[in-house]
């Protein structure tokens, strides 16, 4: 009885690179430790230059580990070790984790949720002779600490103004969603079987995302040194950058898949069958673009 | 069913011998003994360390260590025990029966499957290294917050809390690889014929523990990212100054760690019913209500997370809802309970070490259950929260409820596991050692609470200290009992009576059908259900 396209379940030979991630992933974490140890204690100050060094070794070992794995992988599928049923474990695999981003990002979006909601207005209501944030400015967008906290000094810059929705980044919005409609178009174009189609659909979904990661580097810019607008700007200034530089970390990412997508195309790596590399990373795509049109209700608009 | 085989490798004839074998294994079975033994080292590491407060609690005053080291081995001692020992556990039984039992040939992304694994070590070093670096001048210690963090303890905390926060990053990821391994192989590795309503208990009991650990492990990684960038990059996450709230710090943390306790339990209320049933040689009773229970409250588990601060401060329509939602979970619980009682009423039942051990966890987790139904009351919990009466509470839910729970998974399946059957008097006498024990360690500690003993201080009153005592004497005695299950598993994997393919004589399902030892690629051919 055969239930599956075919009978034989790939099971990979033994592979060295996960246990030297996890030996690079050491090395990065205790090495960022180091580096920010002197935030606590001065005399920590020598561990900074080590733990420098231990971050830059940990991510090289991970970089370089992640594309044998990759390379491992690809040649795998190249060689036709890959049929239908490992391919439905790769489907439901990315599913699944694009259920734990999801989940990643719930946590920010909550925090965000809770603040506005919450933790702000409370701080409003508060009757200024028991409480000792005094000057703190209970407004949304939050400006952070202002005048005297608990002894410490507080001055928030004086050109504080929130990030509108309607400059840079609607002009990311309509990027975003047209590159989610070019790398579908791409797809059509891989289904067709019609190449040229397929990669200059993936040459602009690519170009689109740099233009994205252009654009937000540019607001990030403006942020610090034209709005006040930082990492210590309050409930505000922390889910805006945390939220934003979260996404934007995943379009880099995602930019990088597609870019490894874009040079598997042109080598004709996928046919109108079999393909599931792209549709990941085409998830994937969709999965940042569906949570850019949240940050864009959310955390600018709203 | 056509003879196919169904599990090809590329390197038939040989796989590297010695500890490339190990750091390179892709196989199911070999993942699944490393993650076991590394709970077992981690569970007398984690163990050392409460002996250690034990032995500071033994009388009062301050005899053996400042508060300060005392507060850090309460700390990594939870961490440690949840995340090193518990969870491993689970996860090494994951992988080595869940395709055992649906058919398998091995689990579906064999690589991941072993990153997963070899995330553990590092993250153990992350968590016991500043300790060691402490004795090198650098930093004070390892976290001394407690294993929950709350801020703002966490934010103003020396270098342990990084480690602390970082160790908890890689135990998530690879609590997330291997949930994914699980779902996968669960939805796409069955053998022909075994539907979702034919899967054994423990499969079923995996995937609603592998959903939850996808719903929530994110949220912590979140929480202790703004823990991480609250103390190094200015942000005002849990600082009131900036618009912040602590208490925030709280919901994010309990929304993960609230389903984590069923994700440590869900995988053995699913074998439990199975060694009841295989020493009772009879059916399970209530298949489909235990399924549709474990459903209702792997639901349940991700909307009751507030009781866990109930004192903190919140609106009383929170409290009332917290209270209620968290009371409902007793009724799919105690649908668990008939059931498993059921399954044992009129069976010819014979009490070898595995149906010792589960009997003794229905009863021994059945008061940890009964007195969390305590703890949620919001009232009655404005008294006991903080107190012993809640150390005591969890140590039934998760010593009793979940490491008995997987003593008893280990003798269940050890002669399947290794080929040889355990010496079942030295099995016996550690149950009864570690249950003894165990009750003269934590029924103390429900009176110290109820008499308002606080946790977490070293020091206490006078009119606690014969039941401090009594109970350091047993937490030692307790300690002491492991060693025996320690050489229980060591002599029982280097020889002994053979075991037969079958083992327990009233033992069902595809587990038992491979010889013992299983073949090293376990289902060449898929058997068919009927």
């Amino acid at each position: 009885m055969a239930t599956h396209s075919n009978n034989q379940y790939y099971v990979p030979h033994g592979s060295v690179y996960p246990s030297i991630i996890s030996v690079g992933l050491l090395s990065l974490a205790s090495g960022f430790i180091f580096s920010v140890a002197t935030d606590r204690s001065k005399e920590l100050a020598y561990l900074q230059a080590p733990g420098k060094w231990m971050m830059i070794l940990g991510a090289l070992l991970i970089l370089a580990m992640v594309f044998k794995w990759m390379g491992s992988v690809i040649t795998e599928n190249i060689t036709g070790k890959f049929k239908g049923w490992e391919d439905k474990s790769f489907r439901i695999g990315m599913i699944v984790f694009i259920c734990s981003e999801v989940a990643f990002f719930a946590a920010f979006f909550g925090a965000l949720f809770y603040m506005r909601v919450l933790s702000v207005p409370d701080l409003a209501g508060y009757d200024t002779d028991i409480t000792p944030y005094k000057d703190f400015l209970a407004s949304w967008p939050s400006i952070g600490p202002g005048g005297n906290v608990l002894g410490m000094e507080y001055t928030p810059p004086a050109n504080f103004h929130a990030m509108s929705a309607w400059g840079l980044p609607a002009i990311n919005t309509a990027l975003l969603l047209t590159s989610g409609a070019t790398i579908t178009w791409a797809h059509w174009g891989l289904i067709k079987n019609n190449r040229k189609q397929l990669i200059i659909g993936m040459a602009l979904t690519v170009a689109l995302g740099i233009a994205f990661l252009a654009c937000q580097a540019m607001e990030y810019h403006e942020a610090y040194t034209e709005m006040g607008l930082t990492l210590k700007s309050g409930a505000y200034g922390a889910s805006f950058f945390m939220l934003t530089g979260f996404h934007g970390f995943h379009v880099m990412l995602g930019t990088i898949m597609l870019i490894v997508i874009l040079i598997r195309c042109m080598k004709g790596h996928f046919t109108p069958e079999h393909h599931f590399g792209f549709e990941g990373v085409a998830w994937y795509w969709h999965f940042v673009d569906v949570v850019w049109l949240g940050l864009f209700i959310f955390v600018y608009w709203l | 069913m056509s003879t196919t085989t169904v599990a090809h490798h590329d390197d038939h004839a040989e796989h590297p011998t010695g500890i490339m074998r190990w750091l390179t294994t892709t196989n199911h079975k070999d993942i699944g003994t490393m993650y076991l033994t590394f709970s077992l080292i981690m569970f007398f590491v984690g163990g050392a360390m409460i002996l250690g407060i034990r032995a500071e609690l033994f009388k009062p005053g301050l005899q053996l260590m400042n508060p300060e080291f005392f507060n850090q081995l309460i700390g990594v001692h939870a961490l440690i025990m949840i995340f090193a020992a518990l969870m491993p556990a689970a996860t090494g039984f994951a992988n080595w029966m869940i395709p055992l039992q649906i058919g398998a040939p091995d689990m579906a992304l064999p690589r991941l499957n072993n990153w997963g694994f070899w995330l553990l070590p590092p993250s153990a070093i992350l968590l016991t290294l500043p300790f060691t670096l402490a004795l090198f001048g650098i930093g004070d210690g390892a976290l001394a917050t407690g294993w929950t963090f709350y801020p703002p303890l966490s934010v103003q905390g020396g270098i342990g809390v990084d480690f602390a926060i970082f160790a908890v990053h890689l135990l998530g990821i690879s609590s997330v690889l291997g949930s994914i391994n699980v779902i996968v192989t669960v939805f796409n590795m069955r053998a022909p014929g075994m539907t979702l309503m034919k899967m054994p208990m423990f499969v079923w009991g995996w995937l609603i523990t592998a959903f939850l650990l996808i719903a929530t492990i994110p949220v912590l990684a979140g929480a202790v990212t703004m823990l991480l960038t609250d103390r190094h990059f200015g942000t005002h996450f849990f600082d009131a100054a900036g618009g912040g709230d602590p208490i925030m710090f709280q919901h994010l943390f309990w929304f993960f760690g609230h389903p984590e306790v069923y994700i440590l339990l869900l995988p053995v209320w699913g074998f439990i019913p199975q060694i009841l049933e295989t020493f009772s040689r009879k059916p399970m009773y209530g298949y489909k209500a235990q399924v549709y229970s474990l459903w209702a409250i792997g639901a349940l588990a991700v909307v009751v997370w507030a009781h866990h601060f109930f004192t903190a401060g919140m609106p009383v329509p929170a409290l009332l809802y917290f209270m209620y939602s968290t009371m409902a979970i007793s009724l799919p619980l105690a649908v668990l309970f008939f059931c498993w009682i059921k399954t044992m009423w009129r069976g010819s039942m014979s009490f070898e070490t595995p149906m010792l051990f589960a009997v003794g966890w229905i009863i021994l987790f059945g008061i940890g259950g009964l007195t969390g139904l305590v703890l949620a009351d919001v009232a009655a919990d404005a008294q006991y929260h903080n107190s012993y009466f809640v150390v005591a509470h969890f140590h039934y839910t998760l010593f009793a409820g979940g490491i008995m729970g997987i003593m008893a998974g280990t003798y269940y399946w050890l002669p399947k596991m290794t080929g040889h059957m355990y010496s079942e008097k030295l099995g016996k006498l550690h149950f009864w050692l570690t249950a003894i024990s165990f009750n003269m360690t934590f029924i103390p500690q429900f009176f110290l609470g109820l008499a308002g003993m606080p946790r977490r201080i070293p020091d206490y009153a006078l009119q606690f200290a014969e039941f401090n005592m009594i109970s350091s004497i047993a937490a030692f005695t307790l300690g002491l009992s492991q060693l025996l299950f320690v050489y229980n598993i060591v002599s029982c994997a280097r020889g002994g009576k053979k075991a037969t393919d079958k083992v327990w004589d009233g033992a069902q399902g595809l587990e038992w059908t491979l010889p013992s030892p299983p073949p090293y690629h376990s289902f060449t051919e898929q058997p068919v259900i009927k």
